[in-house]
């Protein structure tokens, strides 16, 4: 069995390009050239020392010894919030934004939904000195106001989307309208292993660093490059397609996946696709996604922005529908109690995201000698208002608890 | 014989195809537009299956399709309206829509239901045109179904040809690169790209859509081609006062 995708474009019955005409010379452009241009020694050696002298790379592999304790088995965070921007999204923009340069495209678009990958685009398109216009859902440029500054000030032009739900998946939808409308020069920088093919292989291949530097410093710490378990968030799912790209031929090695349950998995305020969603296209992709009956797609909810998107990667559908992924839910209340708690016990603030990650580890049944790692795949300084807000009405369960 | 088929069999020109979105302005509205359509003298009309996510338009058609979708508008009711409407009506017709409704409805049971409403031929922008080669071409030679697949000023050649191939009633040929509704003239390389087209011996009538909005661009792209698609403005023409009939009559009669 496979995992990877093959050269149709498809993993399993997964993935694939359903595009309209107006992208198809652009999306074929890509196809034929990406694996070509990523992997010229050029482009690498660039791309590496970008991870290392701008990004901050690698991020440490951090034995977290309380919540290890707490949890019963060796619990491991590779700490991609210490990244440039703060999250693990920048991985792939700097490989993205080299690779339009080698394309020769001078403009750059993104979606975004949080902003953290409307942030990470914004920067590399201004370490590279080329124009950025990021689409954000009108409410998201509401709720998300730092990022939104953050972008402005990084110099990239935030244009509200207004159609649809006004969220994430309709600022995906006014991106590939701009590409649309403007085929020649512009690039556009996907934030997730979400799209036609090959962005979800391509994203994949860029985030693919972080279990990389996952095998060699597992084997540093514990004698082994493999842990038994590998746990991610998962929206569209990049951060998790990095975490277990070096592992997806190991059967040793159990991959976890996180899906964000909103307020409950029944309670119809959820983002938990793999549950609630069928098979379809979203975004150009043949996956699962959350849709009615008639095939019109639901617009999710989570308290995590960065969750929010009704679909799921192909590469995710293709592994879980094949048992090779195992996937788990966390609702908004247990993701906020992992974050406080992983605050309180280590000393480090996660994002909403990564916390619904942190929030199932005590589900999974482990033996004391197990070696779990944990992709942190963002800090927590973005998400301080919600936080803010469940401190004030939690007061009293936190302060007399220690 | 299929009525589109026979259409570009008896004119090679001055073809006008109108869409509009079904449920939009009213839910009940569809039959009424189709016979005011033909009432008006239009050759052929694309009604619009309304979609959550509509990729390739512009504001008109979203606003339209959310307002349809609002209205109650799905499938299976839009195949009952058409039933309706066949029955006093011998225009063309073909539905458009993206890959994912007709995907949750059932490739196959979609097919053979639009045959027996009425429905003609279908246009379905992503769908790959490989898919529907080793998928779905046997089925719509089944149902005796038409297929257009688009081309635009980014298709190869070679890609011309194989839509051109596969194409079974006309070849859509979207005059620029953009999302519909767009308005403007009709540019010097829009015309070049049209005339190139005329230059590749293509057995597939061909049909210009996106930014055809008024007289003026409708006679023009008819130079270039058998015929036009005009989508958008009449849209934004049916959500202005008075009856379905008289916004039908009245916009028609300023096109030809």
């Amino acid at each position: 069995m496979s995992y990877q995708v093959d050269n149709q474009g498809y993993y399993g019955e997964f993935g694939g390009a359903f595009i309209p005409e107006m992208l198809h010379a652009n999306i074929d452009q890509l196809a034929k050239q990406y694996k070509i241009l990523i992997n010229d020694d050029g482009f690498q050696k660039e791309f590496k020392s970008l991870l290392k002298d701008y990004v901050g790379r690698p991020t440490p592999l951090y034995l977290a010894k309380r919540l290890s304790t707490k949890i019963g088995a060796r619990v491991y965070l590779k700490r991609e919030d210490l990244n440039h921007t703060g999250a693990h999204k920048i991985n792939n923009t700097i490989g993205q934004i080299l690779l339009a340069q080698r394309l020769g495209k001078k403009r750059i678009i993104a979606e975004t939904g949080a902003g953290q990958h409307g942030v990470a685009t914004a920067t590399v398109c201004a370490l590279m000195g080329v124009e950025c216009i990021v689409y954000m859902g009108k409410v998201d440029i509401a709720r998300q106001a730092p990022n939104v500054a953050r972008m402005r000030m990084l110099g990239a032009e935030v244009r509200p989307a207004l159609s649809g739900s006004q969220t994430l998946k309709d600022a995906t939808n006014e991106a590939i309208r701009d590409w649309i409308n403007n085929p020649a020069k512009t690039h556009y920088i996907i934030g997730s292993v979400v799209g036609p093919h090959p962005y979800p292989d391509m994203v994949a291949r860029f985030q693919s660093v972080i279990s990389e530097e996952i095998q060699w410093q597992l084997k540093e710490h514990v004698g082994r490059s493999h842990p038994d378990y590998v746990v991610a968030c998962v929206g569209g799912g990049s951060n998790a397609a990095g975490a277990f790209y070096h592992y997806l031929d190991n059967e040793d090695v159990q991959l976890v996946a996180v899906e964000a349950a909103g307020k409950g998995i029944d309670s119809g305020a959820s983002a938990a696709t793999s549950v609630l969603g069928s098979k379809g296209i979203i975004h150009g992709s043949r996956t699962l996604l959350m849709q009615t009956k008639d095939g019109q797609i639901i617009e999710p909810y989570s308290i995590s922005a960065g969750l929010d998107y009704p679909g799921i990667g192909p590469q995710h559908a293709h592994l879980i529908a094949t048992g090779r992924a195992q996937v788990f839910s966390a609702t908004d209340e247990e993701a906020l109690e992992a974050a406080m708690e992983l605050s309180r016990i280590e000393g480090i603030i996660p994002a909403l995201e990564t916390a619904h990650a942190l929030a199932i580890l005590d589900r999974i049944k482990v033996k004391e000698d197990d070696v779990i790692v944990v992709n942190l795949s963002g800090r927590g300084d973005k998400d301080l208002a919600t936080y803010i807000d469940y401190l004030d009405n939690n007061q009293g369960e936190h302060i007399s608890d220690e | 014989m299929n009525r589109i088929i026979d259409l570009f069999y008896k004119k090679k020109k001055n073809i006008l195809n109108v869409y509009f979105t079904a449920g939009h302005p009213k839910l009940h509205d569809t039959a009424e537009i189709i016979s005011s359509l033909e009432q008006s003298g239009v050759d052929l009309v694309e009604i619009g299956m309304p979609y959550s996510d509509p990729l390739a338009d512009g504001t008109t058609i979203q606003n339209s399709s959310q307002i349809a979708l609002k209205n109650g508008m799905n499938l299976l009711l839009l195949m009952d309206q058409i039933t309706s409407a066949r029955k006093v009506t011998q225009l063309p017709i073909i539905l458009m829509g993206y890959y994912n409704q007709v995907m949750q409805f059932g490739e196959e049971r979609f097919l053979n239901t639009a045959k027996d409403a009425g429905v003609d031929g279908m246009i379905i922008p992503d769908l790959p045109m490989d898919v529907y080669e080793e998928q779905f071409q046997s089925l719509f030679n089944k149902y005796g179904l038409t297929i257009s697949f688009l081309v635009t000023p980014e298709t190869s050649d070679a890609r011309i040809r194989q839509a051109d191939k596969l194409s079974t009633a006309f070849l859509y040929v979207v005059s620029k690169s953009s999302i519909t509704g767009s308005s403007g003239d009709i540019s010097d390389k829009q015309k070049a790209y049209f005339n190139h087209l005329n230059t590749l011996d293509l057995h597939t009538p061909r049909l210009i859509g996106f930014g055809i909005h008024d007289k003026h661009t409708f006679e023009t792209a008819c130079q270039y081609a058998h015929g036009a698609i005009i989508g958008s403005a009449f849209i934004r023409a049916l959500e202005g006062e008075g009856t379905l009939e008289d916004k039908t009559v009245g916009f028609i009669s300023k096109i030809r």
